[in-house]
């Protein structure tokens, strides 16, 4: 069976996995978001233990030009610690909601990382060379005695070890009620958005002390909310564009140079629905758990519970595609809303050249469709289809009446082992999976 | 013979009428689940109170603790000795308080990532 991603002959093979073992997993090691930067060569993740882990990849080695590069750990730092609001008596989570990466502007990375109430702005930078040779002090840091200094020695720049040093430069805090839902940098690279549940700011990446608010839905009166924000980007290159999504299923792209405040949208995008099938769950399956743009800026990606939209901005009254992740648990709503999983919120992604994308489902299954031949394929990432360079199989859900060989019927799903976070290369076939404590990659076959 | 034929047609009217409520069930397996669900929970399909549910959203996960049993436990706890921080761990009912220091969960945070090692 033909993979997803490109060509006919496409195969995904397994690549590697990073991360624990065993079956206890504690809550801190559950991955909350994975990123690649825009060059490819930096995976950052964060945890709900508040820590980031960024992989690197290794340089394509000459002896074997056919292998791809290894990601390996590059740094490693304490983001967020968890924290009390002492008015209001809330414990504020250290867990990592996002992180994006800047654009590189010099030889040190930056990133944003956000918990539900605090971005930061993380510098890494490397460090491969040391002075040697002070005038003034001893190599261990004691002064010298100036009396017994009779010659001028001038400081000589001598190789180190690399040290990879993370260091917060920026601390954005305060400005948020609710919890962070998304941040976006904006095409502009100076600023960038920050969205919770009922409201969108706008931050300066130099600014600390003041954002500027951009929507606020919160009602007067708050028995009177119906829907609240779930997810916000900033176009990729129209700075002045941004859109977010609502529990309800729409989307709201609105236009900065409008108004100051864009309570009123610009474009509306909604699906009518048939209200003949409307539902308890309707509405609820129908909250948008992820908004991505397309890489060109044309088109935009909703994720709901059950499906991936595409839609084209320039119309709103229907997404121009759409994908079905798990139809099959239409008929296990019920259950869902037991477990609290139908409230799982779950990412999708596109690929470099926005001709794929992919989304995750339970049982660490995780799904790819093909947007120009339509073709789909679900797999799995565990470690026993973890082989070195093995072919991952395409796996089948059994959807009623006879079970073949290979599928796996509906009701023996594994609901705990979610892929809600996934992440493609910008450039490459390679993709970062998360299943719950562990990190997969995945590259596609080299012949 | 007219008894016969509208016999035949209230049959025919019943049929249809099933088949309709089993399209129904067919093509909305979502209202299937809803039944089940109000079976269950009556009060809740019935008052699905749009803002409730939100209110519920926008408070999951929050974490609630008394600031005022936080402060008595740390006044409380100048006059005695300090325990060792890993005894603590284990009491977190009863007199003890949990301060920020000692919550288990967040313990592991202060190790390093096991993605890193």
């Amino acid at each position: 069976m033909a993979g997803v991603g490109g060509g006919n002959d496409f195969q995904w093979c397994f690549a590697q996995v990073k991360g624990a073992i065993d079956e206890d997993v504690a809550e801190a090691d559950i991955i909350s978001t994975v990123e690649f930067n825009y060059s490819g060569d930096l995976l950052a993740t964060g945890d709900k233990g508040g820590r980031v882990v960024i992989f690197q990849r290794e340089q394509e080695s000459k002896n074997r030009p056919h292998s791809r590069g290894e990601y390996n750990v590059y740094s490693t730092f304490q983001s967020h610690e968890p924290e009390f609001d002492y008015l209001k008596s809330l414990e504020i989570e250290e867990k990592i909601n996002k992180i994006r990466w800047l654009p590189q502007q010099n030889a040190a990375h930056s990133l944003l990382s956000t918990n539900d109430k605090t971005i930061k702005l993380w510098k890494i930078s490397e460090r491969d060379k040391k002075a040697e040779g002070y005038n003034l002090k001893e190599e261990d840091g004691r002064l010298r005695d100036p009396f017994r200094i009779t010659s001028l020695r001038v400081p000589v720049l001598q190789p180190m070890d690399l040290m990879v040093e993370a260091s917060p430069r920026r601390i954005f805090a305060n400005a948020h009620t609710y919890h962070i839902n998304s941040i976006s940098v904006n095409s502009d690279h100076e600023t960038y958005l920050s969205a919770d549940d009922l409201r969108i700011n706008l931050w300066h990446l130099e600014i600390t002390d003041r954002s500027f608010n951009i929507v606020d839905i919160k009602p007067a009166n708050m028995e009177e909310l119906t829907e609240v924000i779930t997810a916000a980007e900033c176009h990729p290159n129209q700075c002045n564009v941004f859109v977010y999504s609502s529990s309800k299923g729409t989307i709201r792209l609105c236009d900065m140079r409008a108004a100051a405040l864009c309570d009123r949208h610009t474009k509306f995008f909604e699906e009518p629905e048939d209200p003949s099938s409307r539902s308890f769950f309707s509405e609820i399956i129908s909250s948008i758990s992820d908004v991505k743009f397309s890489h060109s800026g044309r088109y935009m990606m909703t994720r709901d519970y059950l499906s991936v939209k595409v839609w084209d901005l320039n119309m709103e009254n229907r997404p121009v595609e759409t994908y079905q992740v798990h139809e099959y648990l239409r008929s296990k709503l019920c259950s869902l809303y037991e477990n609290d999983c139908i409230f799982d919120k779950f990412e999708c992604c596109w690929n470099g050249t926005d001709s794929a994308i992919m989304t995750g489902s339970y049982n660490n299954f995780f799904r790819m469709f093909d947007r120009n031949t339509r073709k789909d394929i679900t797999l799995e990432a565990s470690r026993e289809s973890s082989k070195p360079r093995g072919i991952l199989k395409p796996r089948k859900v059994c959807t009623g009446g006879k079970r073949k060989k290979d599928e796996i019927s509906v009701d023996s799903l594994d609901f705990n082992k979610k892929i809600l976070h996934t992440a493609w290369h910008p450039k490459e076939n390679v993709i970062a999976v998360a299943a719950t404590n562990n990190l997969y990659i995945f590259q596609d076959k080299i012949n | 013979m007219s008894n016969e034929t509208e016999g035949t047609k209230t049959i025919e009217e019943a049929s249809t009428e099933e088949q309709r409520e089993m399209e129904d069930k067919v093509v909305s397996p979502e209202k299937v689940e809803e039944a089940k669900l109000n079976a269950r929970y009556p009060l809740l399909v019935s008052r699905p109170g749009g803002s409730g549910l939100l209110r519920k959203r926008l408070q999951k996960g929050q974490k609630y603790f008394d600031s005022g049993d936080y402060n008595m436990a740390k006044a409380k706890m100048k006059n005695k000795q300090l325990p060792t921080a890993t005894t603590e761990k284990a009491e977190v009912t009863g007199d003890h308080i949990p301060t920020p220091q000692d919550l288990p969960q967040r313990k592991p945070s202060l190790v390093a990532s096991k993605l890193a090692g």
